[in-house]
């Protein structure tokens, strides 16, 4: 039991994520336990979809629940520290769609690249990230994922190959189809991940970028994380359409429960397959639901209703799925869920004081990086007197 | 033939008048007074009004004059300056507020008065604008007035500037300046250039506005200064609003222009408080502000960098300096009438900008005052502008990235004492 209760807040090193990832990949879907589907696909221009039968094994139902409950704390103590202003700017939380990188990254390996928007925290740890360097990020120290100079919207992590991290919406559709385009000319049995929500669905370059995709076949999945608002706009007051995995007649594209990690794997897992055999792009739309606000400074509740926050919570939560599933299982009670619960707690906690407690970056940091080499290049100070040499 | 069509050619050539970029604020409005609602295609979810011509339609005086009628009283004014204040007498009350509130009683004035202005943008009308400029608009003015556009920046620009062409007055709301980098074909090609392209034809009184600016820790892609990337477009008219007085005359002046108006806002001073009139009033959009009269040297800044010289000023005074302070406002074109003045007076010229070093608003200032008052300065003309460097999230590294108040003072005590 030592193995399955141990946190994940401690990963420092890539590597042992990388690790930790080979491990639970080869395990990953063999299993004994059948798991129900709880809402069924829906699919376009598909003639079968994803495997209605679910397997999985203990160690994945304990991975998951570790995983995601490790990010559900996470994200509590963001919104903790942004109150108490050690975190400022922007912070868009991620509770409530832990169920997508927990299924997703089930179904991929570090060498897929996955790219998505400004809530990025949760995928962020989905693909090896550990919650000090986010929180060292957070806070603008230097111990963070970007140095400190990038912020809660710009998580990067070259190394697993997760490419951010962005501010505007809608970026990610045609950074994932560039990233699937270097993919498939470098000839890699790899594919990308583009992930956009409701809101940026109704981009144009999205649709520039799928119909690259399309034309040229490029073994990007395109994940819409549907959680029914932009911002403070219903999905049915932008969209004429509301569905998002059936907007292109030459794109398939499957409906996913998105709280429900088995199914986002099951669909994942199908859509590698399809864009591994040279089929093209598809359109995966994960029918989630966000707690928290757009972000912090959005109270989350002048546009929907408390009752409707509720229902998600007690019927459809990610992590009470999965609990479920391990207690009637037998593989742990809920007392032992619990006790779990609290350790990760207290350790993401100690992160977050581990983090506060990091340097700030030097000054001189600020001119660092702006360009790769050194080319002689510098810039001046505000009043032309100091000179820098650029890094 | 030939010959007839060449005379009258001529003939037209000679007569048209030569028209200077004198076409601001109410200046060249329609009389609204001709506007009824009877005359208006019916509007369905709008609430019915009617169209009075406003008493004050009055054309905008141009020039240093319209300073007269209001010197402003900022709450959070730093700068203790004897203010020759006869004029604030004028002021028999006026009200409090802040400066989205400013711009909120201007937006809805201006769209009480004309029914043909429109609001768009992302989340402006059943949330209520994500700075709340828009906040109750949605109920007052109907869905259509107040339109909740999807997040498709380039395509609801465009849809704006082809609104304008049939006769609307939208005014977009970027939610953040960057995002309307998505929008920048439409903007340049589209808004600033059409009138010349069309060869008079179609106008397009829109206005863009949303705040841009360094703000707390927002990260790089949030804290843009867009007023360096537009001022080349020609056709575009800028100017920045700095204090509620100016923000809501400027937002005025703006949607009554029939030229393309940006306005800029900042994203930290959208609660600055100050008192303004009651009565209806605007401000001329290609004036500066005299914020500070003095004679040692010329402060030339805009936007939150006017709050910081002020800042900076209070210290400079209490040195013994007496720097004129001036704020340009009028991001493109410059006034150069106002700063041409000062220039003559002080000889020596500081400008303090948040846009970067590289192609800012100071690049092009300090270009047009060394053309045309060259002889009579007496020192390089000092600029102090952002670091051309993404602005990093990090707190203390954000702060490197921006001038602040005590590089002002240097400066001014450098250029004053050589």
């Amino acid at each position: 039991m030592t193995k399955d209760v141990a946190v994940c807040g401690y990963r420092s090193f890539a590597s042992q994520a990388v690790a930790e990832k080979q491990e639970s990949n080869s395990s990953s879907g063999k299993g004994d336990i059948e798991v129900e589907l709880l809402n069924p696909f829906r699919l376009h221009l598909l003639e079968s979809g994803p495997s209605t039968h679910l397997h999985t094994n203990k160690d994945e139902l304990m991975k998951m629940f570790r995983d995601m409950t490790t990010l559900r704390r996470m994200e509590l103590k963001a919104d903790q520290l942004f109150k108490s202003q050690q975190i400022r700017g922007f912070c868009h939380l991620y509770d409530g769609q832990e169920a997508i990188p927990s299924g997703m990254e089930a179904a991929l390996t570090y060498e897929d690249c996955v790219v998505t928007a400004y809530r990025d925290h949760g995928i962020f740890l989905g693909r090896g990230g550990t919650v000090f360097e986010t929180f060292s990020e957070l806070m603008g120290r230097r111990t963070g994922c970007a140095l400190g100079k990038g912020g809660s919207m710009h998580l990067y992590k070259k190394e697993n190959n997760y490419y951010g991290g962005w501010g505007i919406v809608g970026t990610s559709g045609p950074l994932g189809t560039g990233l699937a385009h270097g993919l498939k000319y470098m000839k890699k049995p790899n594919v990308t991940v583009a992930i956009y929500g409701d809101g940026a669905a109704n981009q144009g370059q999205l649709y520039e970028a799928q119909n690259m995709a399309a034309l040229w076949k490029l073994p990007v999945i395109y994940l819409v994380e549907n959680n029914h608002y932009g911002m403070g706009t219903a999905e049915w007051r932008a969209s004429k359409q509301t569905t998002f995995f059936d907007r292109l007649h030459y794109i398939p594209g499957i409906k996913v429960d998105g709280m429900d990690a088995f199914s986002v794997k099951a669909a994942v897992q199908y859509a590698k397959e399809h864009c591994l055999a040279g089929k093209g792009p598809i359109v995966i739309e994960c029918d989630t639901y966000r707690y928290h606000g757009h972000s912090m400074s959005d109270p989350g509740s002048t546009y929907r209703s408390r009752d409707e926050i509720q229902t998600f919570r007690q019927e459809r939560d990610p992590i009470e799925r999965v609990s479920k599933i391990i207690n009637k299982e037998g593989i742990a009670s809920a007392d032992d869920l619990k006790k779990l619960a609290k350790d990760i707690k207290r350790d993401v906690e100690e992160q977050a004081a581990k983090a506060r407690d990091a340097p700030q970056p030097e000054d001189d940091e600020l001119f660092s990086h702006i360009y790769r080499l050194d080319t002689g290049l510098v810039t001046y100070g505000c009043d032309r007197r100091q000179k820098v040499q650029l890094a | 033939m030939a010959l007839s069509q060449g005379i009258m050619a001529a003939s037209v050539a000679v007569a048209a008048p030569v028209v200077l970029l004198s076409a601001s604020s109410a200046y060249s409005a329609r009389p609204h007074g001709a506007l009824s609602s009877a005359t208006l295609p019916a509007l369905k979810t709008r609430k019915v009004f009617t169209v009075k011509a406003s008493a004050a339609e009055q054309p905008a005086s141009f020039g240093p004059s319209s300073q007269k009628l209001w010197t402003p009283k900022l709450v959070t004014n730093a700068v203790a300056t004897k203010q020759e204040t006869a004029a604030t007498t004028g002021a028999k009350g006026g009200h409090e507020l802040l400066l989205f509130e400013a711009l909120r009683e201007g937006l809805e004035e201006e769209m009480e008065r004309d029914p043909t202005v429109v609001v768009m943008g992302e989340d402006v009308g059943h949330y209520g604008g994500s700075y709340k400029v828009t906040k109750g608009f949605a109920e007052k003015f109907g869905d259509l007035r107040a339109l909740d556009t999807p997040i498709a920046e380039n395509s609801f620009t465009g849809m704006a500037v082809g609104a304008a062409m049939t006769g609307l007055r939208p005014v977009i709301e970027g939610m953040n300046m960057g995002f309307l980098l998505l929008a920048y074909n439409q903007i340049s090609n589209n808004c600033g250039m059409l009138h010349y392209t069309s060869g008079g034809q179609f106008t397009i009184p829109c206005v863009i506005r949303g705040p841009g600016g360094v703000g707390r820790q927002l990260g790089a892609e949030h804290s843009q200064r867009l007023e360096s990337y537009f001022q080349s477009v020609p056709g575009l008219q800028m100017v920045a609003c700095s204090t509620p007085y100016n923000a809501k005359g400027l937002m005025k002046a703006a949607i009554r222009s029939q030229n393309p108006v940006i306005l800029f806002e900042h994203v930290l001073l959208y609660n600055l408080k100050e008192t303004i009139p009651d009565e209806d009033y605007i401000c001329c959009l290609e004036e500066a502000e005299m914020v500070r009269p003095g004679k040692d040297i010329t402060i030339l800044t805009y936007s939150r960098m006017r709050h910081y010289v002020l800042q900076a000023a209070k210290t400079l005074v209490s040195k013994g300096y007496d720097p004129e302070i001036i704020d340009i406002r009028s991001l493109k074109p410059f006034d150069m009438y106002t700063i041409g003045n000062s220039v003559k007076k002080t000889h020596k010229v500081l400008i303090v900008e948040e846009c970067m070093r590289t192609g800012g608003i100071g690049a092009s200032l300090r270009a047009a005052i060394m053309e045309n008052f060259f002889d009579y300065l007496d020192a390089p003309i000092g600029c102090l502008s952002s670091q051309d460097v993404p602005t990093p999230y990090s707190g203390p590294l954000e702060e490197l990235t921006v001038v602040q108040p005590h590089q002002i003072i240097s400066a001014v005590e450098k250029m004053l004492s050589d």
